[in-house]
């Protein structure tokens, strides 16, 4: 059962884009089309889950029994880096084609927040549905694989709502950006509505 | 000393951070929920760039081009979690507040962005007015930001409530208000500054 609450939770309840404001550079910068949308979506599912995995390892055998959390930040964000450049160098090996979908998009997570922030999330954040309050293992990798699904998602709709607003005619002031900016605002006006499914 | 004077005007209005370099995405829609919130936020991310700016400007130089974004990571990454126990100590209530967005202030595309472009190519005072210049213009667009959507969403300037026995539009405190807030100061930018 909490396995469900943490996938309807993260895809609609607390949507990481519309909700947490995590990774909102990414989600501006490459929605212009659907097609490069879906391929960054897929580069974020993939490193977001893996890298959810190694921190928490890192952070439950290494940084707690060391008794040295406080160096969280700065060792997450080195396990991310390498392991993004790692990541880059197996999938050209061993998955051209992949590696090909995923393109630029793979180097460009490095600085999306969403990756450390749901890292970081999964090991301080206290979850009122999950008994104990902290997640374990596996609920972890659940919790991220079903948020890079809520990232996909609103990126998904985004970009097919941006395909048809580069097609009408703005005012000037309003034209790229603003516009996009106030449409998001109102597609999480409508995520706004899943609130209170899920405590 | 015009020069250094320059560097700090254009990071408020020529290279500002939120409305024109579209940088730092997050924390200016996700701390803004007043603009207190919006006020330290700024100030935190001033207090890592100057700081790392100035670093980065010092050690530049003497490191390889191959290692340059990890090295510079680290650096912003220590400046971070001093930051962190600066804040801990001496403001716990807003370091609860801001919660998450303080960690993810490594991320943050601005300082990264500034290390990059600035600080590894000009000296320590020339890095530290540029740090200082975009930190403020950041801070001034954050507190603006928080500004307009304490009023619109709490009825409060700066937490002084001033429509008695009413509570606002809440929507505004939420995430859409953000999005939306943002999105038509941004038409008023372009408006005011943009020819």
């Amino acid at each position: 059962m909490e396995y469900f609450l943490i996938i309807i939770s993260a895809i609609f309840v607390n949507n990481i884009v519309l909700a947490q404001f995590l990774g909102i550079c990414p989600y501006l910068g490459v929605s212009n089309k659907l097609s490069t949308a879906t391929g960054m979506s897929m580069a974020v599912c993939f490193v977001i889950t893996l890298a959810t995995l190694v921190t928490y390892l890192v952070n439950m055998y290494l940084l707690v029994p060391l008794k040295i959390e406080f160096l969280q930040t700065i060792a997450f964000i080195l396990v991310i880096a390498a392991l993004v450049q790692m990541v880059e160098i197996v999938l050209k090996k061993v998955s051209p084609s992949l590696y090909q979908a995923l393109g630029i998009f793979l180097p460009l997570i490095t600085t999306n927040c969403a990756v450390l922030g749901v890292a970081i999330n999964v090991v301080t954040k206290e979850f009122s549905f999950v008994p104990g309050g902290m997640l374990n293992l596996p609920q972890a990798l659940v919790y991220a694989f079903a948020t890079s699904l809520g990232y996909g998602l609103a990126m998904v709709i985004f970009a097919g709502i941006r395909e048809h607003l580069s097609m009408n005619n703005v005012p000037k002031a309003f034209k790229g950006v603003p516009i996009a900016v106030i449409s998001v605002g109102i597609l999480a006006l409508a995520f706004m509505g899943f609130s209170g499914m899920v405590k | 000393m015009s020069n250094r004077l320059k560097l700090i005007g254009d990071g408020l209005v020529k290279n500002n951070p939120t409305f024109v370099l579209l940088l730092g995405m997050c924390p200016t829609l996700a701390t803004t929920t007043s603009a207190i919130n919006g006020l330290s936020m700024g100030l935190a991310t001033l207090f890592v760039l100057v700081l790392s700016n100035m670093a980065i400007s010092l050690i530049a130089p003497v490191v390889p081009d191959k290692v340059h974004i990890p090295v510079y990571i680290v650096v912003i990454a220590t400046f971070v979690t001093l930051l962190q126990f600066i804040m801990q100590a001496y403001t716990p209530a807003m370091y609860e507040t801001l919660g998450l967005f303080i960690p993810l202030i490594v991320v943050n595309c601005i300082v990264l962005g500034r290390a990059e472009a600035f600080a590894s190519k000009n000296g320590v005072l020339e890095s530290a007015c540029d740090g200082l210049g975009v930190g403020l213009g950041f801070t001034c667009s954050l507190t603006v930001l928080g500004l307009v959507r304490e009023i619109l969403g709490s009825g409060s300037v700066f937490g002084f409530n001033f429509i008695g026995g009413h509570d606002g539009m809440l929507a505004f405190v939420m995430a859409p208000g953000a999005f939306l807030c943002l999105g038509y100061l941004m038409v008023l930018f372009n408006k005011l500054f943009k020819k």
